[in-house]
């Protein structure tokens, strides 16, 4: 019998998922062929606010292959109303949310029928005959706009754009002064009004979802993050019984937020079926889902930092307005607000004040997407700080080091009520700079700049930190979130020693299968190869909080930890009985119990030995029921606070306007690393989304409201060609806050490169009298920055096929 | 994405091809490489009744010689062009914007004719196709025509072949010995040029004698800066003197605006990248 001797956690293992998704052998969604299965297309409103006054669908349901087309009014009756599970404050105004429009249209992209048919061709070619009347009612777009007084309004009835205002107050809370104080004692003060472009998740495998109702239990396969969220939600909005209802989702080709959310589709797809009684499958195109699945960040951000002259941050007052879209998803209320707690950063400032205004526009709903409120957080402190280094005349590294909370120092509470319980921002910064050589850099960013040379250097630093692991279930419920942040976990021994593992979690693209083997190979002392883990069916996994917001390792492989934990516990009673010793004498290591003392040679029975044993239930102590297998459900006590220091350096093509990076450092702090290859993966795509956000990624809308970065053609993200060769590294500095000492990966790239790639390009020509770049930092809008000072070049205005979307073409961000 | 339904025909002849496209009519469309046509079906913004695809037609594919012209076939992939010999001795400008088009897995099913034809401005190959005069050899039930490339392109996404004329090569006079350079301006590696400048010299003793300057995306239509050329024939071959010729890159063009440049930005980096293509051409 073999059993591990070299620890698995810290291996490189290559990932048990990557064969069957790299060689496409394994079902996605959209693969799966149940017997008489009927194909739904959606057809969607162009515009972007109005009153349907007739539908006509007479034409689609003569077409060939179709059985049936339904409209709002066929289905407003057992449609409800998509959940939203985060009323951030009791007053926050939450419109009704129909899956598919009955009286009026909110925004381009929304549901106004759906067609049934043999195949996906036939509904195609029949979404063409469904003819749609709208009466045009005015467009709110500008989120300034939206809130000012006499605005139009996309919900009449609400009598106002504002969702909800949420407020922090450090002085309020006793966690820290008074900040109204702190800006009218400021030595310093640095303004600045930044804007989070609006982003589209663009996973690479669309939202599909088949419904089979002919079973006793209605199943539904979901390219979702979230089947266990998923289940409870479709009982609680459709009134089916929860136990009648099972939820699928197989291997899922990423998400990124973005399928974290009760999709209108999902509800439409169930509807029809369960009409129908036929098993019914939607999957969208690639325009529908950069058109309709929900967006990202979208924020206008009012900042004021105060400070000494010598540098230390006395205040910081954060004043948001967050674009909803046109109605709150699952989470969309929330994410802003969890920001709230970012902003302060690793810095020490005595007095915060945080207040955010969602507001209702006619776009798409917005909601969770990489880093989900964090990042806007961590680009607005780590714009600041560059700027109060710029304005003191000092080295935007030593700025914050005179600021931030020292290693010697944690557990620390912050200004924002927090209390991190790890970190050495001090350790991350000085490897970060040694890898980028930055005296180096500095001194050739001199030389060119006394040169003249076309080409200027910036250099970018971003040391940011993150809260993640979401969440003691404690401190969501102090938020008004709806649900717990538990996750749960079982371990089943078979009979011959092999190992099922139950999670909670639901990866879509994180490696989950191959880490939790790892973690539970050295829990047992099982060999890698004989852990198989499964996940993402409620009838398989029947609890669960699934994947998102870094939370899996913390949370859900915490919870495994547990219930193996308990496997141990049970097996060391049987072990004993085996070994003829009493239960406290006997020792588990290397997989096998012995008796503790008896030396190498002495008997012992391996946890196989055990399994096999419980199995037959032939001898065992009084009292021990035949089975080793156990759950568990973790809950902790704090996030994890991952944090790190990146490095950019970024070429300005001063002629031109472009920029390029020329090297890029991550050192990320994780805590402790159960596989370095998937950590790497995490940072890579963490780091490409972060920087697509500076550079490339924006959505526009027209004046009309209409999309016009529609296609990938228009919405650029950029490919591996595009970025630079990434450098990382890592310190280690165990979370206390948890058994594995792990920290979460997956946002942090996303998180901390966007201000690095930003500081980077702003400091290349802070010289010719630049202090901003509006993101994301086309060359037009760095050549307009060096020309004449404007941040926000790029728009046409209200002409059809550019322009802004939602920032005023005249004024923009200041 | 789906297409709307069409018919489909794939002949192997040219004559077969013209044939099949008079008999469909008007709402027939020729598919050469696809790499335009089959995303505009699969968004439905076209709807052809009939698709007539050059896939099969042998004689349109290769790069021969013909005294002192290269005649490259229509349906010969940018792959097949960019690593032509024949291309690189003697219409190296073509071979180098063949280089930069789009992603390798375009460049290996689309085509050099199909490029042509679809005749969108902000494509790579139309501007080269102007400065070097290629010449434009089109069939349809009446026969075949040259057309020279300065009379091809009459609008955006619009030439002057007939309904139901078919490209079938193009003819471009060789430059042998001239120095070239493609200078592709564009925020993605895969996108299409936000302008683009198609630079063709031939320098004798350190002294610019012939210049051909075409410009990517700068009007509806491909443009030649016939004023750059002009300032710099006679001209050293140094960085500064091309500089200054190159000032006159923007003339005469009118360039559209969109999210990525506006117009008076479009005229800005005309006349940065001529410098930088007219330069890297002959190595200032």
């Amino acid at each position: 019998m073999t059993s591990t001797i070299e620890p698995e956690i810290g291996r490189a293992r290559l990932r048990k998922e990557d064969a069957r998704l790299i060689a496409g052998r394994t079902r996605w969604t959209d693969n799966l062929a149940l017997p008489g299965l009927l194909h739904m297309a959606v057809a969607r409103s162009p515009m972007a606010h109005a009153r349907i006054t007739n539908i006509d669908v007479d034409a689609a349901r003569r077409m060939p292959g179709v059985l049936a087309v339904f409209t709002g009014a066929d289905l407003a009756g057992e449609q409800g109303s998509l959940p939203c599970a985060w009323p951030i404050t009791e007053d926050m105004k939450s419109p009704d949310a129909p899956s598919i429009a009955v009286e009026e249209v909110n925004f381009a992209g929304e549901a106004v029928a759906v067609v049934v048919a043999r195949s996906a061709y036939e509904a195609a070619d029949a979404l063409e005959a469904v003819d749609v009347d709208y009466d045009e009612l005015p467009v709110v777009l500008d989120l300034e706009g939206a809130v000012a007084d006499g605005a139009d309004l996309v919900h009449p009835d609400l009598g106002t754009n504002a969702s909800a205002t949420w407020v922090f107050d450090s002085a309020e809370a006793g966690t820290g002064t008074d900040v109204e104080r702190a800006i009218a004692d400021a030595e310093v003060l640095i303004e600045r009004t930044y804007r989070q472009q609006r982003l589209i998740p663009a996973f690479m495998e669309p939202r599909s979802v088949v419904v089979d109702p002919t079973g006793e239990q209605l199943t539904m396969w979901s390219a979702t993050q979230i089947p266990h969220i998923l289940r409870v939600m479709l009982a609680m909005t459709l009134s089916v019984p929860e136990h009648k209802v099972r939820v699928i989702a197989p291997d899922v080709g990423g998400g990124f937020g973005g399928k974290l959310q009760v999709t209108p589709e999902e509800i439409l797809t169930f509807l029809v079926a369960r009409r129908l009684g036929k098993p019914v499958k939607w999957t969208e195109t690639r325009s529908e889902s950069l058109l309709s699945a929900h967006h990202g960040r979208d924020q206008v951000q009012k900042l004021t930092l105060a400070a000494r002259r010598d540098g230390t941050v006395t205040g910081l007052k954060v004043e948001l307005l967050a674009d909803m879209g046109a109605y709150l998803r699952l989470v969309t209320p929330g994410v802003p607000i969890l920001g709230a707690f970012m902003f302060n950063a690793i810095y020490k400032f005595p007095a915060y004040r945080f207040a955010c205004t969602n507001v209702f526009t006619n776009k798409t709903p917005t909601d969770a997407y990489r880093g989900a409120g964090r990042p806007e957080a961590t680009y607005a402190i780590e714009r600041l700080m560059d700027e109060l280094a710029a304005e003191l005349g000092v080295d935007p590294i030593e700025i914050r080091e005179r600021n931030w909370i020292r290693h010697e120092e944690f557990p620390f509470d912050t200004v924002a009520g927090l209390t991190y319980d790890s970190g050495n921002y001090e350790a991350a910064t000085a490897k970060a700079k040694e890898l980028f050589g930055y005296d180096a850099l500095r001194a050739e960013q001199r030389e060119r700049r006394e040169r003249g040379d076309t080409v200027q250097l910036g250099i970018g630093t971003s040391t940011f930190t993150e809260m993640c692991g979401l969440a003691p279930s404690r401190v969501l419920g102090a938020l008004s979130y709806a649900a717990g942040g538990w996750e749960h976990a079982a371990v089943r021994m078979l009979p011959t020693g092999k190992v099922e593992v139950v999670t909670g979690s639901s990866p879509h693209g994180q490696g989950h299968e191959t880490a939790w083997s790892q973690i539970v190979a050295d829990q047992l002392g099982v060999p890698f190869e004989d852990v198989e883990v499964l996940h993402g069916d409620t009838q398989s996994s029947h609890r669960g909080m699934d994947t998102y917001g870094s939370r899996s390792l913390t949370v859900g492989a915490m919870a495994v930890v547990r219930a193996a934990d308990k496997v141990k516990a049970k097996a060391a009673k049987v072990a004993a009985h085996m070994l003829e010793a009493a239960e406290d004498d006997v020792e588990f290591a290397g997989g096998a119990f012995g008796v503790r003392g008896a030396g190498a040679e002495a008997k012992s029975v391996s946890i196989q030995d055990v399994a096999l044993a419980v199995f037959a239930a032939h001898d065992l102590p009084d009292g021990v029921e035949p089975s080793l297998d156990s759950e568990a459900t973790f809950d902790p006590e704090n996030f994890s606070f991952p944090h790190g220091t990146h490095l950019c350096a970024a070429e300005v093509d001063t002629e031109t306007g472009r920029v390029t990076i020329r090297s890029y450092v991550a050192v990320d702090d994780v805590g402790k690393v159960v596989n370095p290859l998937i950590v790497e993966g995490q940072v890579h795509g963490g780091l490409a989304q972060g920087i697509a956000q500076a550079l490339y990624e924006e959505a526009v809308h027209d004046e009309s409201g209409t999309l016009t970065t529609g296609t990938l053609a228009d919405y650029l993200v950029p490919s591996a060609v595009d970025l630079p060769e990434f450098t990382t590294d890592r310190t280690e500095t165990a979370a206390t806050s948890n058994a594995l000492g792990v920290k979460g990966v997956g946002e942090a790239g996303t998180i901390a490169s966007t201000p690095a790639v930003v500081n980077a390009v702003v400091d290349a020509v802070r010289h010719l009298g630049v202090s901003d770049v509006q993101m994301p930092c086309t060359p037009m809008r760095v050549w307009q920055a060096i020309r004449t000072g404007r941040t926000d070049a790029g728009g046409l205005g209200g002409e059809a096929g550019g322009g802004l979307g939602s920032i005023n073409p005249e004024g923009g961000a200041r | 994405m789906i297409p709307a339904a069409f018919d489909y025909v794939a002949p192997t002849t040219v004559d077969d091809a013209v044939r099949a496209l008079a008999e469909a009519g008007e709402d027939a469309k020729v598919i050469a490489g696809g790499q335009s046509l089959l995303p505009v079906l699969r968004m439905r913004l076209a709807a052809p009744s009939m698709l007539v695809d050059l896939g099969k037609v042998a004689e349109l594919r290769g790069v021969r010689e013909d005294g002192d012209t290269l005649v490259v076939g229509a349906m010969t992939t940018h792959y097949d062009v960019q690593r032509d010999p024949l291309v690189r001795e003697h219409a190296r400008l073509l071979a180098l914007a063949t280089n930069v088009v789009a992603d390798p897995q375009v460049r290996h099913r689309g085509t050099f004719g199909g490029s042509l034809a679809h005749a969108d401005p902000a494509g790579d190959l139309l501007a080269p196709a102007l400065a070097l005069d290629a010449e434009l050899v089109v069939a349809g039930m009446d026969g075949r025509r040259t057309i020279p490339a300065a009379e091809f392109f009459a609008d955006f996404f619009t030439t002057s072949m007939r309904s139901g004329e078919i490209l079938c090569e193009v003819r471009v006079p060789k430059k042998t010995g001239w120095s070239a350079h493609y200078e592709k301006f564009n925020r993605v590696a895969q996108a299409w040029s936000i302008v683009a400048v198609a630079a063709a010299v031939l320098v004798d003793d350190g002294t610019i004698t012939e210049a051909r300057v075409g410009l990517t995306n700068m009007a509806a239509t491909p443009v030649r800066a016939t004023a750059v050329e002009s300032a710099l024939v006679g001209q050293p071959a140094t960085a500064e003197a091309i500089t200054a010729a190159a000032q006159h890159a923007a003339e005469g063009t009118s360039p559209a605006a969109d999210g990525n440049a506006d117009a008076e930005f479009r005229q800005h980096l005309a006349r940065v990248l001529t410098s930088r293509a007219v330069s890297a051409a002959v190595g200032a």
